[in-house]
């Protein structure tokens, strides 16, 4: 296994690591807030890991870039869509969690 | 290597289909569309993988329109559903 093989699967693992915990979050979290911290860590990171693991082992720089457009596609949307959700659930008056 | 990658890509399915529960249980239309979203950018991580596993370049084009798409989903959901006018229809 060549180092670069090494650093893409750690990546990759990394990647993986972070859509489980978003999933987590998503099945336990308490309200909508807390449930789009964890959407957002595990979309950002995790796919921003899975993109970096397949960029240092893609055959060419326009694959690279492709990769890159997609993640970059991915941010803006998702800050986007979870800034909407989560100013149109506080006027529709859902209360964020507290510790009881 | 391409072991791996597929078998990252199978563990991501699972994952999917673990977030169903959320779907499922809701409680809000809210609820579901985060469930949604993070089946959207889980689709394209898997689409990624598929693509670099089995060599098949056109699945990175499909992952491009699945971006697209659930950005485009979500902003139609906080304008038609879950926005203070459409107020009932979304529980």
């Amino acid at each position: 296994m060549s180092p670069i093989d090494l650093l893409s699967a750690l990546l990759l693992l990394g990647g993986a690591a972070f859509f489980f915990a978003g999933t987590v979050g998503m099945l336990r979290f308490p309200d909508v807030f807390s449930r789009l911290h964890a959407l957002t860590k595990g979309d950002n990171v995790g796919l921003g890991l899975t993109v970096l693991g397949l960029a240092v082992r893609a055959e060419s720089l326009a694959v690279v870039g492709k990769l890159l457009l997609i993640w970059i596609l991915v941010l803006l949307a998702g800050a986007t869509a979870s800034h909407l959700i989560a100013r149109s659930s506080l006027r529709r008056g859902i209360k964020p969690w507290m510790a009881p | 290597m391409s072991l791996l990658l597929l078998g990252i890509a199978s563990f991501l399915l699972l994952n999917l289909a673990a977030g169903l529960w959320r779907v499922m249980r809701g409680p809000t239309a809210a609820d579901r569309m985060l469930a949604a979203q993070l089946f959207g950018t889980t689709a394209v991580a898997v689409l990624l993988l598929l693509a670099e596993g089995m060599g098949e370049a056109a699945l990175r084009d499909i992952a491009l329109v699945f971006a697209l798409l659930a950005a485009v989903a979500a902003v139609a959901f906080v304008q038609r559903v879950w926005s203070r006018g459409g107020a009932d229809v979304a529980d």
